[in-house]
């Protein structure tokens, strides 16, 4: 089928869920964007959500921080626990959900700041009063971006080449030691070299966080991630056009045994 | 027909239609006139500046710094415009210290919190409405309210003034140039990449800490550059200052404290190139005026010109 998937002897390790999705709809205004999402995100795993344009994977990722908050129009329902905790109860302040749960957006968007200060505001908002200089060498070791710029720290973060901003960016988003880290797309503007790097860092992230990652390569989903949500677009009786989840299960099983032909018809490239 | 020798006549018809390169007099014409519209409005420009820097070389050239540092009077080889300088110059800080707070404040929220509803949009187009009102307007506006409030509370001065000082004018041109500062502050706001925005809130930031540390230093250089330019405007302001009774005639202002000129009647750079153009000796007219518009110029150049410099400095920073 033309997609390498690493081979695995035994099903993977059942860790803990930090994520339990249920019944998810999001509304963009009249738009029905996504339609009965249930999905479980588990701890140090990767998960990926894929699937072609418009099929809501990257409305799922913006619910788990809060994201979607920004959009006026938008309208979440259903059960997001986190932690087991209901994450749109009212009594739960997106801004520290945010502070555990770190972003990493799919266009390299680094502060027009420093290459430090990059990676010191999130710290330094949140009332962090250790050492602010270890903690920034140590996201950029983490980020693998360290040994690039330790010379450079007061340049401008501008002054990197695309790669090195999305690593600096990833830097930033695990220097306020969140828990879970989302990617949106997080390689789709680099070359395939800093792709590789941005895959490699992963494999290494995941040791300490839980990683949610959105992409519309099937390769990169099927090199980096542990479980793999399969999304699609469907027609509604309205003829409106809305994103349903397709199937979700361990990596190995979508790209060698899918259970659906949907599944089979997108990876192997058949899709409409 | 083969392919070798489809080639080979395709080849010919090229390098036959490359040569030949033919003149073109309508396209040639049309530039002309461009040129000509460009020439034409930067020699009404040159003759304007010659014929005022002409008039007020003698001035400059006679009395030197003289004409700066005096004060107004009735001689014409004493008159200066150093009473309407302070003037004009108190005017533009009282419109910086009213109308930067107000205008960026408003910008921001327009901006960054009010909901994308039909009440913002009426509220952003009428503000647009607001610039393009004539400016005679604002000084009915002045007369009628910022005069007597400042008189009200008791900032009016003596009774020969009773209000009608520096910082009603202060007060008045700052509400004339509100619109513009709103609307520059709020494009250079919305100028600020989303990316920038959504990458603050995604590391846990409040609103407030998005715009503090983000969007505001994000947009600092554009919203510089209109503020200056609308307080250039304010400087250079005639009609709203002759309605809420700016001094066109000789007053003493004598060595009088900063309170007093703040409070008592006043003149502005503007206001005095008017006065003396309409005086019966012909050297305010011919001379004095133009060595005031000068100064007036001058003034405006340096604002501008700092303004430039000061924004490419900030954004070389990053």
């Amino acid at each position: 089928m033309g997609v390498a998937v690493e081979s695995r002897d035994q099903a993977l390790v059942e860790s803990p869920i930090v994520f339990d999705v249920a019944g998810l709809n999001v509304h963009y205004g009249d738009f029905h964007a996504v339609k009965d999402v249930g999905i479980q995100i588990r701890r140090n795993e990767i998960t990926a959500l894929i699937g072609p344009s418009g099929c809501g994977k990257s409305t799922v990722l913006r619910c788990f921080n809060r994201m979607n908050d920004l959009i006026e129009t938008a309208r979440v329902s259903g059960s997001i626990r986190y932690h087991d905790v209901d994450l749109y109860g009212s009594d739960v302040d997106p801004v520290q959900v945010r502070r555990h749960i770190g972003m990493v957006f799919q266009k390299p968007n680094p502060f027009p700041k420093s290459i430090y200060d990059n990676v010191a505001f999130g710290p330094k908002i949140a009332g962090f009063d250790g050492d602010l200089d270890e903690l920034v060498e140590q996201a950029l070791t983490q980020a693998a971006l360290w040994d690039e710029v330790k010379d450079k720290l007061n340049d401008s973060a501008y002054a990197l080449s695309g790669g090195q901003q999305q690593r600096l960016c990833i830097a930033r988003a695990i220097a306020t030691s969140p828990d879970v880290v989302l990617m949106d797309e997080p390689a789709s503007a680099l070359d395939p070299i800093a792709t590789l790097r941005i895959e490699d860092l992963m494999q290494g992230l995941k040791e300490n966080y839980s990683i949610v990652i959105v992409t519309h390569n099937m390769q990169q989903a099927a090199r980096v991630s542990d479980r793999t949500a399969f999304f699609t677009v469907d027609m509604e009786e309205t003829g409106q056009r809305t994103g349903v989840l397709v199937e979700f299960d361990e990596t190995s099983t979508i790209f060698t045994n899918p259970g659906e032909k949907r599944t089979e018809d997108y990876i192997t490239g058949r899709f409409g | 027909m083969t392919g070798r020798t489809e080639t080979l006549d395709t080849a010919a018809v090229v390098r036959a239609s490359l040569r030949g390169r033919r003149f073109n007099p309508a396209g040639v014409a049309f530039e002309a006139t461009l040129l000509l519209m460009l020439l034409v409005s930067l020699l009404i420009l040159v003759t304007l500046l010659a014929d005022i820097v002409i008039g007020a070389l003698p001035v400059f050239r006679d009395r030197g710094v003289d004409f700066v540092t005096s004060g107004i009077s009735l001689d014409s080889s004493t008159a200066g415009v150093w009473t309407a300088l302070l003037g004009s110059i108190g005017i533009t800080l009282i419109v910086a210290v009213v109308a930067f707070p107000l205008g960026i404040g408003a910008a921001v929220y327009l901006e960054e919190y009010a909901p994308d509803n039909a009440l913002t949009r009426f509220l952003q187009t009428n503000i647009r409405n607001l610039a393009g009102v004539p400016s005679i307007v604002y000084g009915l506006l002045g007369l009628a309210v910022f005069v007597r409030l400042v008189d009200l509370i008791g900032l009016g001065g003596p009774d020969t003034t009773a209000g009608r000082n520096v910082i009603a004018a202060g007060i008045t041109l700052a509400v004339l140039v509100l619109p513009i500062i709103i609307i520059t502050a709020s494009e250079a706001l919305r100028a600020v990449p989303d990316t920038i925005r959504e990458a603050g809130f995604g590391v846990g930031a409040t609103q407030w800490e998005v715009i503090r540390h983000h969007t505001l230093p994000a947009a600092a250089p554009g919203i510089l550059t209109g503020t200056v330019l609308a307080l250039a405007r304010a400087f250079g302001e005639t009609a709203p200052l002759l309605v809420i009774g700016v001094a066109t005639g000789f007053f003493s202002a004598g060595s009088a404290g900063l309170f007093d000129r703040l409070t008592g009647t006043y003149t502005a750079l503007p206001a005095v190139v008017l006065s003396w153009s309409r005086q019966a000796d012909p050297v305010f007219k011919e001379n004095l005026a133009p060595a005031a518009i000068v100064v007036l110029l001058v003034v405006l150049f340096v604002a501008n010109g700092s303004a430039v410099i000061l924004r490419n400095r900030y954004e070389r920073r990053w």
